[in-house]
C-alpha cells in the first residue's frame, strides 16, 4: 500500500512543540514498528537536493533527539546500499537531478522515498524558478511527504512512523 | 578600480559591476560594464576569482584578463544561460563534465566526495588530490543548491520578496532577513520603531547562540568528542524550543520584515528564553572544560587565513587576527575576541566566546523588550509603513558564521529591480580549501567542521 501524497498536510499548520516525553514515546513506537516490519533497525540515507539548509538543521535535531533518548531503532547511514529510506530535502535543483537519481539507484528494494519540507514536496517558495525542478516528485514518486518550512523534529518522526505503519 | 582596499563582496547587474570594500569602513564602488566586460580584479585581489566566475554565470559579464574562466554555479543544466543578464539565452546542450584544477606528480590520486556527502549535509562536491594520506589540494565545486533566488526576487515588492532572503541559508535566516530589511529601509528612507529594533536584536543574537552551539556540536562530533557533541546539541535544542515559544518558529524564519517585525514576542516566550539561557549558563563551566580538552587536539590543525586581497570576516577571520565584526558600530557592540593561531582550536574557542557574548547581548535586548510586554502592542510599535518609491541601499549584518550583505535597487513603484545577497561562505570556502591542503585525510572532516559553510548561501 502506498500512502497518498500529502497525507500529512494538516501538520503544516504550526503544531505546538512537544515536550520530551512525546518525542520519547514517538521514538519508542517507531522503533517497535520498524522492528516488526523490517525485522531490524531503520536506516535512512539523506539527500540534500538544494534546500536552504533549514530542513537539514531539523533533521540533525531529529537525529540528536533520538540519540539522546537512547533509541537504536532509527539511524542515518552514509551508504545508500544499506538504507531503507531515501529522505530527500530541498526543491530538487536542476543541478542535483543526476546525483539524486544515482543515489536512488543504489538503494535496495523495497525502499521508501520520503520528501521532507515544503521544498521537497513541490518546490516550496522556489517553485517556478529556472533552476529547480519543483520537488522530489518531478524525479521520483515519494511514498510520503512531510510538509513544513521546515517541519519540526516531531513532525519528521511522526512522518517516519506513519510511513512504516501503513506498509505491509 | 578598487585600489588596494580589501574586497568583501563582488556582484553585478546587467551593465555594471559592484564591489563592497573595507576602506576601512564598508564602501560600495561601482564600475559600468557597457560592453558586458570589465577588467578582472584578480591581478590585485586574487580572491576575487570565485566572484568573477559567478558573475559570468549569472549576469553574463566577462572579467577581461582573468585566468580562470570556468563556470562556477552553472553546471550546464539550466534551461537558460546568464539568467540575470536581462536577455537570457535558451540553453539545451548536454551538460559538460566539470573541470577541476589538477595536482601532478607520481602517486597522486584523486578522491571525490559528494555532491551527496556523507551524514546530513548540504550538496557540495569536493575533489581532493592525495599523495598517500596527505591532501595536496582540495577544491570545492559549489552550485548544486542553486535555486535562482535572486531571479525570484525581481519584480516583487520588498515585503513580498522577504521570504527569499529568509531562505538563502537556514542557519542565518534572521541575519539575511535583517540585512534585506535594512537594505530596503535604507533605500526607502524607513525608520524602524524602537520596539521592533529591540526584537530584531533579540532574534539575531538568539540565532547566533543556537548556531554557534550547533557549530561546537558538529566540530566535537567530527573530532570524536561525543559528550561535548551531545551536550551542545541539547542546549541548542533548548534554545530552538524557546525561540518557538517566543517567536512562533524554531528558526525564526519570516519574523523580520522590511519596516519592522512580523509579530511581538509571546508573553510566555520570555521565561522560556530566560530558562534556556540559564540552562546554558549552568552547563557553561562543563562545556569550557570539555572544549579545553578538545582544543588541545585541534591545536595547529587546519590553518586558514583569508585569500589575498579579500576580507572574509566571521570567526575564521577573527581566528586569524582580523578583527572586523559588522556589529562593531552598533549601539551595543560585541566584545569580539581575536586570536591569531588561525587553527581549528582558535575557531572552537571563538565559537564558544561568541556564543557567550551573544547570550549577553540577547539578555540586553530582552531587557529592552520586556517593559512593553504587559500591554498589547499597537502594530505601529512593530512595523513602519514601507512606501512604494525608488531607491538604492545596502546593509551588512553579522551572522553567526560571518557578515552577510544585501544590496537592492528598487524602481519607482518600489519593486525590486536588482538584488544581491552575500553569504559569508564566499570568503570561507576558499579558506577551507587552503586549510585542507596539507592536512592528513583523516583530519579533513574535523577541519571541515571547524569552518562551517552554507552551500545554499553561496549557491543562491
Ligand atoms: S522547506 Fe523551507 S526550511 Fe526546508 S529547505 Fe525548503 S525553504 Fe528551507
Amino acid at each position: 500500500m502506498r500512502l497518498i501524497r500529502n497525507a500529512l498536510r494538516p501538520l503544516s499548520n504550526p503544531a505546538p512543540e512537544p515536550d520530551a516525553r512525546d518525542v520519547e514515546e514517538l521514538a519508542a513506537r517507531l522503533n517497535a514498528v520498524a522492528r516488526a516490519r523490517l525485522g531490524r533497525a531503520l536506516a535512512i540515507r539523506h539527500v540534500g537536493a538544494g534546500g536552504c539548509n533549514g530542513c537539514e538543521l531539523e533533521l540533525l535535531a531529529t537525529r540528536n533527539l533520538v540519540l539522546a533518548l537512547q533509541r537504536f531503532g532509527l539511524g542515518f547511514v552514509d551508504n545508500p546500499r544499506q538504507a531503507d529510506i531515501l529522505l530527500v530535502t530541498g526543491p530538487l535543483t536542476r543541478n542535483m537531478v543526476e546525483a539524486l537519481a544515482r543515489t536512488r539507484a543504489l538503494l535496495p528494494e523495497p525502499s521508501f522515498i520520503m520528501a521532507v519540507g515544503d521544498c521537497a514536496v513541490d518546490g516550496g517558495v522556489f517553485k517556478g524558478s529556472y533552476a529547480v525542478e519543483g520537488g522530489v516528485q518531478q524525479a521520483l514518486a515519494p511514498d510520503l511527504a512531510v510538509p513544513g518550512c521546515p517541519p519540526s523534529p516531531t513532525q519528521i518522526l511522526s512522518g517516519l512512523l506513519s510511513l512504516l505503519a501503513v506498509q505491509e | 578600480m578598487i585600489g588596494a582596499a580589501p574586497l568583501f563582496s563582488l556582484w553585478a547587474e546587467p551593465l555594471a559591476v559592484h564591489a563592497l570594500v573595507l576602506d576601512p569602513a564598508p564602501r560600495m564602488i561601482s564600475l559600468p560594464a557597457p560592453e558586458r566586460r570589465f577588467p578582472t580584479l584578480t591581478r590585485t585581489h586574487p580572491g576575487a576569482v570565485m566572484f568573477e566566475r559567478m558573475i559570468h554565470d549569472l549576469w553574463g559579464l566577462e572579467a577581461l584578463g582573468a585566468e580562470d574562466g570556468r563556470p562556477l554555479l552553472d553546471h550546464g543544466r539550466w534551461p537558460v544561460l546568464n539568467p540575470l543578464s536581462g536577455r537570457p539565452v535558451r540553453h539545451a546542450a548536454p551538460p559538460p563534465q566539470p573541470e577541476f584544477l589538477t595536482a601532478w606528480g607520481e602517486g597522486v590520486r584523486q578522491f571525490p566526495i559528494g555532491p551527496v556527502p556523507p551524514d546530513i549535509e548540504e550538496p557540495l562536491h569536493w575533489r581532493l588530490h592525495l599523495l598517500g594520506e596527505a591532501v595536496l589540494r582540495a577544491e570545492a565545486q559549489p552550485g548544486f543548491a542553486h535555486k535562482g533566488t535572486l531571479g525570484l526576487m525581481l519584480g516583487k515588492s520588498a515585503r513580498a520578496a522577504a521570504r527569499f532572503p529568509a531562505r538563502l541559508a537556514g542557519d542565518a535566516t534572521v541575519a539575511h532577513s535583517l540585512a534585506f530589511a535594512r537594505a530596503a529601509e535604507a533605500a526607502l528612507g524607513v525608520t524602524v520603531p524602537p520596539r521592533a529594533a529591540a526584537l530584531r536584536r533579540a532574534m539575531l543574537e538568539a540565532e547566533r547562540a543556537a548556531v554557534l552551539l550547533l557549530g561546537v556540536s558538529r566540530l566535537a562530533e567530527a573530532a570524536g568528542a561525543p559528550q561535548l557533541c551531545a551536550r551542545a546539541a541539547l542546549l541548542r535544542e533548548a534554545m530552538l524550543r524557546a525561540c518557538f515559544g517566543a517567536f512562533g518558529h524554531r528558526l525564526m524564519m519570516d519574523r523580520v520584515l522590511p519596516g519592522g517585525v512580523a509579530q511581538d514576542i509571546a508573553p510566555e516566550g520570555l521565561p522560556m528564553l530566560l530558562g534556556a539561557m540559564a540552562a546554558i549558563g549552568r552547563d557553561w563551566p562543563w562545556l569550557l572544560r570539555a572544549a579545553k580538552a578538545l582544543a588541545a587536539r585541534l591545536a595547529g590543525m587546519g590553518i586558514a587565513r583569508p585569500e589575498p586581497g579579500v576580507v572574509a570576516g566571521g570567526i575564521p577571520a577573527r581566528a586569524a587576527g582580523l578583527a572586523w565584526d559588522a556589529r562593531a558600530d552598533d549601539e551595543l557592540p560585541p566584545r569580539a575576541a581575536v586570536l591569531d593561531s588561525a587553527d581549528a582550536a582558535a575557531r572552537l574557542w571563538l565559537m564558544l566566546a561568541e556564543c557567550d557574548d551573544a547570550l549577553r547581548l540577547l539578555r540586553l535586548a530582552l531587557d529592552d523588550v520586556s517593559p512593553g510586554m504587559a500591554s498589547a502592542q499597537a502594530s505601529s510599535a512593530l512595523s513602519a509603513p514601507v512606501p512604494g518609491v525608488a531607491g538604492t541601499g545596502f546593509a551588512l549584518v553579522e551572522a553567526a558564521r560571518g557578515p552577510v550583505l544585501c544590496w537592492l535597487r528598487l524602481d519607482e513603484a518600489g519593486l525590486i529591480a536588482q538584488a544581491w545577497l552575500h553569504d559569508p561562505s564566499w570568503g570561507h570556502l576558499p579558506m577551507l580549501e587552503t586549510a585542507l591542503a596539507g592536512a592528513e585525510l583523516h583530519d579533513a572532516p574535523v577541519i571541515r567542521a571547524s569552518i562551517p559553510i552554507s552551500a545554499s548561501g553561496m549557491d543562491l
